[in-house]
């Protein structure tokens, strides 16, 4: 009823090819820019005091995002699997910190963006063994990258500057007068900026995934001998699938550090965490940038629910809701996969289908 | 199936509305705690030891200056990524103190605190620059730091066999934690005359050190000295005793020698010694409070085994100073709600001597602990205790630790952390 597209002509075929084809997206993406732009920052979720908001839920989900949207690139659209992901999040934010501190002076998000670029030029690097080896091979070879990129973090001291802690921080960064950055930045400073960066970030997929190399992306995913007979080389195709999502993950891995986190160690880069980026991209949907949202919003906000909730509201021990939202996150990934192995995403498209014919479905 | 859906989004939703914060007069003392993961069977006498000291006081003077504590535990299985995630979840909630029982939390949030205005105690662990008061106005290590321990330590092998010439294996996990004393032995070495060789122990090989062993036993050092935590104390032990090590030449820090560590391997373990801030047993007036009013009545989470052990006792020791720093904060603003930056005065103004340690019923458990603005650290000193096969007992005096060596480590240290940090915020002693 209020979501169809009667009377809706297109008459050209920029159009039919448009991000959000449907005037009623254009208004849900509208609305959704506002929602997380003005009224978060202002009001907060409502029930949840303002700064746990924030920091624990709004800025990783956002930085998480980003990871995802890397990671379903690579996995979703060119089809290569990777495990590394912890790891090249790490690349991110190791390079991040060693251009801050060798050129104090450059804007922080510069320093963010060469990190992307730096992750980009080691991504490619892995990603070679991908032109001869597919699937589970290449699962194990990016496996070796993960272990060998973590032993890097540890014995190359030069890479966190001899500190005897053996770990990153971030100073204060200013932009325009404000403190972006580092302990004394304001929570909701850093979540605009985060922000700033999903959008653009999504804007810039959006757009790749549609154009001549996204296609070929999944050309080589669907079926590479096909690929490369229509003219699509395999080696540009798959190492700038490659590339481009470690961009991403650089880039998100620069931000985890230095505006959630404030410091870290190599253990905020280990192989679990990969495995958890590897479930949101599979819970959210292979294929799909809806899907990269819904699938870092579900793993990383359902836990923390459970655990404040429990808290607070039921006085359960600290321990017991840990293991709780441990199980449940498990459970629930089991029961996903069984009702709808295509992710969220898949459910949403379904729903929006069904609400196009609503209420006279035919 | 659809009421089912709808009935729990309902209820979901009035969940959520009911998590908001609430202002009760109480006083929060979070501590950051690690029932769960690798590190869970240290973890969890030190989660009690903590909780317990709290608890009792409740029951026995209605908390402290007529105001109910609050020791809320925060999960983090020891990881420091969860550790940070523990400390944002407090902004706001008006937290008297940051206490993270991890090293590598500690370094994350030492930056954090002082912008919003809350005390970190990290007793017994933590950056051993913190004890320079004047550059970390905001981080306090009673009753020594990592580095006074170990100089106290190196005292103790020159006292028995000399360490002109010895060779000394560190042990260590590598983390954040084992790494921090290495400055120590790096300038004592050519200073007094050792040699020293780094064994450092992944998290994940923690419960496999053979390799680390064949190591040491190719190489023969004279001691072994380890930094190690969790699991890894007592593979150690096992490994050492496996390929006869003297086990009487290896000494634990004081988080490698507790009742977890030995029990299960009784009278393998015999002659291992480590270091120790604080007594054992139950024979203090206060811990008999604890069993009397919280343990025996099931108001926590501890056996009555559990209560006298090492890590107990320590961690309540350390519940003792947070204590005593609010009551100390109390005293000198006159209010009883007091703030963060109240307690961190408090712990300035800290004066555990043994008269106000007999007050409180705790003779003997620890040494004298006296805070000052310029020192975070408190001039406690170490005792090394031996495992006889049972029970662990003193075979020490208390050992100082080199003041004269640690002291100008930690003001040059202490310089270098902040020489990158513009807008570092000291503090003026006098």
């Amino acid at each position: 009823m209020f979501y169809r597209e009667t009377g809706q002509f297109k008459s050209k075929y920029k159009e039919e090819l448009a991000a959000f084809p449907l005037f009623e997206d254009k208004i849900g993406v509208g609305i959704l820019l506002l929602l997380a732009y003005v009224a978060i920052p202002i009001f907060g979720i409502p029930g949840l005091s303002y700064e746990f908001t924030l920091s624990a839920i709004m800025i990783p989900v956002v930085i998480f995002t980003i990871t995802t949207l890397g990671l379903n690139i690579l996995l979703g659209f060119a089809g290569q699997i990777s495990l590394g992901t912890g790891a090249f999040m790490g690349v991110g934010a190791y390079s991040c910190y060693k251009f801050m501190t060798i050129f104090p002076d450059l804007n922080i998000l510069i320093c963010v963006i060469l990190s992307g670029l730096v992750t980009a030029f080691v991504g490619m690097l892995f990603g070679l063994p991908s032109l001869r080896i597919k699937g589970f091979y290449l699962m194990v070879a990016t496996l070796a990258a993960q272990f060998f990129l973590e032993w890097a973090f540890i014995r190359i001291p030069w890479l966190y500057n001899y500190n005897n802690s053996g770990g990153i921080e971030g100073p204060n960064k200013e932009m325009f007068g404000i403190i972006i950055s580092g302990p004394q930045s304001d929570a909701t400073t850093r979540y605009l900026v985060c922000l700033t960066f999903l959008v653009l970030l999504t804007w810039l997929a959006s757009n790749v995934i549609r154009g001549r190399i996204g296609r070929s992306w999944m050309m080589i995913r669907d079926m590479d001998i096909a690929a490369e007979l229509i003219g699509v080389r395999p080696l540009t195709a798959k190492l700038s699938a490659f590339a481009f999502s470690s961009f991403y993950v650089g880039i998100s891995g620069a931000l985890m550090v230095f505006f959630w986190l404030g410091a870290a160690e190599v253990e905020s880069f280990d192989i679990n965490h990969s495995f958890t980026y590897l479930f949101m991209v599979i819970i959210g949907g292979l294929g799909s940038i809806t899907g990269c949202y819904m699938g870092a919003i579900l793993v990383w906000v359902i836990p923390v629910l459970i655990k404040e909730i429990g808290k607070t509201s039921f006085g359960y021990d600290a321990f017991v809701m840990e293991n709780l939202s441990i199980i449940l996150l498990g459970f629930m990934i089991v029961v996903i996969l069984i009702v709808e192995p295509h992710g969220l995403a898949r459910l949403w498209q379904i729903a929006k289908q069904k609400l196009r014919m609503w209420p006279f479905p035919y | 199936m659809k009421k089912l859906l709808i009935s729990a989004l309902i209820s979901f939703g009035t969940l959520l509305s009911t998590v908001g914060v609430s202002f009760a007069d109480e006083l929060l003392v979070p501590h950051f705690t690690y029932r769960v993961g690798p590190f869970a069977a240290n973890g969890t006498a030190v989660a009690n030891g903590y909780t317990d000291y709290f608890l009792m006081l409740n029951e026995r003077d209605g908390g402290i200056g007529g105001v109910l504590t609050n020791p809320e535990e925060c999960e983090t299985g020891y990881k420091a990524q969860v550790g940070v995630e523990c400390y944002e979840s407090y902004r706001g909630k008006n937290p008297l103190i940051v206490y993270p029982n991890s090293t590598g939390i500690t370094l994350q949030v030492l930056q954090k605190a002082p912008e919003d205005q809350v005390p970190i105690l990290t007793m017994g662990y933590g950056l051993s620059a913190a004890a320079k008061g004047e550059t970390f106005p905001w981080a306090f290590n009673y009753p020594a730091s990592y580095w006074s321990q170990m100089t106290s330590v190196l005292s103790y092998i020159d006292s028995e066999t000399g360490l002109k010439g010895k060779k000394i294996a560190f042990l260590f996990l590598d983390v954040g934690y084992g790494r921090e004393p290495i400055p120590v032995l790096d300038q004592l070495g050519p200073k007094m005359g050792f040699e020293h060789m780094l064994v450092p122990v992944a998290v994940k090989e923690m419960q496999n050190q053979s390799s680390h062993w064949l190591t040491i036993r190719k190489e023969k050092p004279d001691w072994v000295i380890m930094w190690g935590w969790g699991a890894m104390n007592s593979t150690a032990i096992k490994e050492a005793a496996k390929t006869r090590y003297p086990l009487d030449r290896f000494i634990g820090n004081w988080w490698s020698g507790a009742h977890v560590d030995t029990e299960a391997l009784g009278m393998k373990a015999k002659g291992y010694k480590s270091a120790t801030f604080t007594g054992t047993g139950t024979d203090y007036p206060a811990i008999q409070d604890m069993i009397n009013l919280v343990v025996k009545p099931g108001k926590s989470k501890t056996s009555m085994d559990e209560v006298g052990k090492v890590l107990y006792n320590r961690a309540a020791v350390g519940a003792v100073v947070v204590a005593e720093a609010i009551h100390e904060a109390q005293k000198a603003t006159g209010k009883k709600n007091v703030t963060g930056a109240d307690v961190r005065k408090g712990l300035e103004m800290i004066k555990l001597d043994d008269a106000r340690i007999a007050e409180l019923g705790l003779t003997g458990l620890f040494a004298p602990i006296i805070g000052s603005c310029a020192d975070h650290e408190g001039k406690g000193a170490v005792t090394i205790q031996q495992w006889d096969g049972k029970d662990w007992g003193p075979i020490s005096k208390p050992i100082p630790p080199m003041v004269d060596v640690v002291g100008p480590m930690l003001t040059k240290a202490a310089a270098e952390y902040i020489a990158d940090k513009p807008g570092w915020k000291s503090q003026k002693c006098n």
